[in-house]
C-alpha cells in the first residue's frame, strides 16, 4: 500500500490535519485509527465549551468531533478503523494491523503522527496500598459513564485537579453520586479556573489544594481514603489527616503524550514535553514525519489543537510539493524565566506563513507580569498578562517581518514583573 | 456599594471579573469581551447552566447518546431535569441537532442531541 500522507490517530488533530493537507492539495491520504470509530477523546468529553475559537459557538466534545468527521467524509479522505499503527520504520514505512487486512505495510510520503496522550496512572504516582476495585483514572470513568452506560461509584473522592478530574466531579454529581472532595498535591489546580469555578463550586464541592493521598482502604473494594496536608516539600504533615468513607477514587493526575511509536522510530523527544521535538512546519527529527495535538504536549483545549493540527497538515502538503525549504537558517526557542516548555522548538522564518505561534506553559501561578519575547536578547514583543497559571496554555503571535535573524538565533519567552 | 468578584465561565478565557452593583445598576470589569459583561450581570441575577449529560440509546453503537440543553436553563432546575432526563429511551439511529425532548420541565428550552448515532 502506498499514500502520500499516512495520518496515526483519528482524533481531533488527526482529522484537522488530514482536510487540511487535502485543502492543500494532496489526494492520496489515508488515516488509521485504533477506536471503533473516528473523534478520539471528544466521544467521550460530553461536556460543552469546545469550538469557541474555531466555530464561534460553544459545542459538545462529540458535536466538535462530529463537524470534522463529516467534512473527512465529505471530501473522501480515506480511514482505517479499529486498525492500529504498531511501527513506523525506515523510509516512512508504517507497520500496522487489523483484523480484516491483517499485517500491512504502508509507505507514506509524509507522516503525520497524532496519537494524542493517556492518562496517568496509580502505578505512574506509586500510590502505596493494596489493589480494590473502585480506583480509576479520571478519564477511564468518564468513558464507562458517558459512552458504555456504566455508573461506577457513589461515593467518590478525586485526586488531582486537572480539567479531567473536576469535570467528573460535576459529571458524577449530575448522576447522583457524592464527590466528597477533590485533593490537589500543588499549591494551586492544574485545571482551567472556569472548571473550578462551574464543576466544583457549583456544588459545593471542596478543593484541598497542598493535599496528598495517604491511604486507600479496603481490599475488595474501595471503602475510604486518607487524605494529608503537605508542607512546601510536599511531604505529608502529621495531624492532618482527613478521613473518607467513600466507594470510589478517581485519578487526575495529568496527561503524558503517546510517543512509543515516535520514540521506537528515533525520533528526538523534549523531556518536558514528552512530546517530539518539532520546528515551525511541526515536522519532527525526522524529515517528513510530523506531529500535532496531545501527542506534541497536552492542550487543554481542542481550538488550540485543530489550529496546530491544521499547520502540520497544510506542511506535510507542502512537503509532498517539496515547498518547504529544508537548509533555510533556523532559530532555537528557549524557555526563559518562569516559562517551563515552548512548541515549536525550532524556527525557520523562510517557511514561517504570516505569523509564527508560540506556544507555551508557565511553571506557576503569577499576577500582573510581563510576557516578553526577544530574538538573541533583543525585545521584539511584550504583552500584559494579568493572571497565568500553568494549567492554562498561553500563546504568543510572532510576524513575520520581526522574525529577522542570523543563523543560530535564540528566541527566548520569559517573564518579568510589571513595572520591573 | 456591593462587590463581587466572578470567574467568567463564558469561555476557556476565565477571565476574572469584578462586577459591583450601585442603586440597582451593575458595572462589571476585567471581562475582554461583552459575553463577560452579560454572564457578570445574569450570574448575580438569574444563574443558569447549560446541562450536558446522556440517554438510553438502543439499536446504536453505543449504550448512551450525548444530549443537551439548547440554551442554558435555570441552575435550580438541573437536579430535576437530571431525574426525567433519566426515564428517556430513544432508537436509533438519531442525527445531532435532534430534538430528544421539547421544552425540558417547562424551561422553554429543548434537550437535543449532541451527536449522530
Ligand atoms: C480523558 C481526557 C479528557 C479530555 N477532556 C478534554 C476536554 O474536556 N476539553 C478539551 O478541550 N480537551 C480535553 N482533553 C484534551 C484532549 O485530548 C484534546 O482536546 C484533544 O482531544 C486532543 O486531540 P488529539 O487528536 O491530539 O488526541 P486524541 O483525541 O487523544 O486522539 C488520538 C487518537 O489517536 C488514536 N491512536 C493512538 N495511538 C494509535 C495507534 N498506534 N494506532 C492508531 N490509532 C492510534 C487514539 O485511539 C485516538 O483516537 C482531554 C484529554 C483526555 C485524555
Ligand atoms: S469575558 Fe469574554 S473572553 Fe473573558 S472569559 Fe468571559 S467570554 Fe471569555
Amino acid at each position: 500500500m502506498k499514500y502520500d500522507i499516512v495520518v496515526v490517530g483519528g482524533g481531533p488533530a488527526g482529522l484537522a490535519a488530514a482536510i487540511e493537507a487535502k485543502k492543500n492539495g494532496v489526494d492520496n491520504i489515508l488515516v488509521i485509527e485504533r477506536d471503533r470509530e473516528l473523534g478520539g477523546i471528544l466521544q467521550q468529553c460530553i461536556h460543552n465549551g469546545f469550538g469557541l475559537h474555531v466555530f464561534k459557538e460553544e459545542l459538545t466534545g462529540p458535536e466538535y468531533a462530529e463537524k470534522f468527521i463529516t467534512e473527512l467524509k465529505n471530501m473522501g479522505i480515506e480511514y482505517k478503523l479499529d486498525t492500529m499503527v504498531l511501527e513506523i520504520g525506515e523510509e516512512r514505512v508504517i507497520h500496522a494491523i487489523n483484523t480484516v487486512d491483517g499485517f500491512m505495510r504502508i509507505k507514506a510520503g509524509a507522516i503525520i503522527l497524532s496519537m494524542g496522550c493517556r492518562e496517568r496512572t496509580r502505578g505512574a504516582i506509586s500510590i502505596p496500598g493494596s489493589r480494590p476495585a473502585g480506583v480509576f483514572t479520571a478519564g477511564t470513568a468518564q468513558r464507562f459513564v458517558n459512552m458504555e452506560g456504566y455508573m461506577v461509584g457513589k461515593r467518590v473522592v478525586i485526586l488531582g485537579s486537572g480539567d479531567i478530574g473536576l469535570i467528573m466531579a460535576r459529571r458524577m454529581t449530575l448522576e447522583g453520586a457524592k464527590v466528597l472532595a477533590v485533593a490537589e498535591l500543588m499549591p494551586f489546580s492544574g485545571g482551567l479556573t472556569r472548571n473550578i469555578v462551574q464543576c466544583l463550586e457549583d456544588y459545593h464541592i471542596p478543593l484541598y489544594l497542598s493535599h496528598t493521598l495517604m491511604e486507600i482502604k479496603g481490599k475488595d473494594r474501595v471503602e475510604g481514603v486518607v487524605i494529608a496536608e503537605v508542607d512546601k516539600n510536599r511531604k505529608p504533615i502529621p495531624g492532618t489527616e482527613k478521613h473518607y468513607d467513600c466507594d470510589t477514587l478517581l485519578l487526575s493526575v495529568g496527561l503524558i503524550p503517546e510517543n512509543e511509536i515516535s520514540k521506537n522510530a528515533g525520533i528526538a523527544l523534549d523531556p518536558v514535553t514528552s512530546g517530539p521535538i518539532v520546528n515551525e512546519s511541526m515536522e519532527t527529527s525526522i524529515e517528513g514525519v510530523f506531529a500535532c495535538g496531545n501527542v506534541v504536549h497536552v492542550h487543554d483545549l481542542v481550538d488550540f489543537v485543530t489550529a496546530e493540527s491544521k499547520r502540520a497538515g497544510k506542511n506535510a502538503a507542502k512537503y509532498i510539493k517539496k515547498e518547504i525549504k529544508a537548509d533555510a537558517k533556523t532559530a532555537k526557542t528557549k524557555p526563559g524565566e518562569g516559562i517551563r516548555y515552548i512548541v515549536p522548538h525550532m524556527v525557520r522564518p523562510e517557511n514561517v506563513d504570516g505569523t509564527l505561534d508560540l506556544f507555551m506553559r508557565v511553571d506557576n501561578v503569577y499576577k500582573d507580569m510581563n510576557m516578553v519575547v526577544k530574538i538573541d536578547g533583543k525585545e521584539i514583543k511584550r504583552m500584559k498578562k494579568k493572571h497565568l497559571a500553568p494549567g492554562e496554555m498561553e500563546s504568543v503571535k510572532i510576524k513575520k517581518e520581526d522574525l529577522g535573524f542570523k543563523e543560530d538565533a535564540v528566541i527566548t519567552v520569559q517573564l518579568e514583573k510589571e513595572g520591573a | 456599594m456591593e462587590k463581587h468578584q466572578l470567574v467568567c465561565i463564558v469561555c476557556p478565557m476565565g477571565c476574572h471579573l469584578e462586577v459591583t452593583k450601585e442603586n440597582d445598576e451593575y458595572n462589571v470589569t476585567g471581562n475582554k469581551c461583552p459575553r463577560g459583561k452579560a454572564y457578570g450581570m445574569k450570574e448575580l441575577t438569574n444563574p443558569t447552566r447549560v446541562v450536558t449529560t446522556t440517554v438510553k440509546i438502543k439499536g446504536g453503537l453505543l449504550n448512551r447518546l450525548s444530549v443537551k440543553t439548547k440554551e442554558a436553563i435555570p441552575k435550580e432546575k438541573m437536579f430535576e431535569c437530571m431525574k426525567f432526563i433519566d426515564s428517556i429511551e430513544v432508537k436509533a439511529p438519531v442525527s445531532v441537532g435532534d430534538i430528544i425532548v421539547k421544552d425540558l420541565l417547562g424551561t422553554g428550552v429543548d434537550l437535543v442531541a449532541a451527536r449522530s448515532m
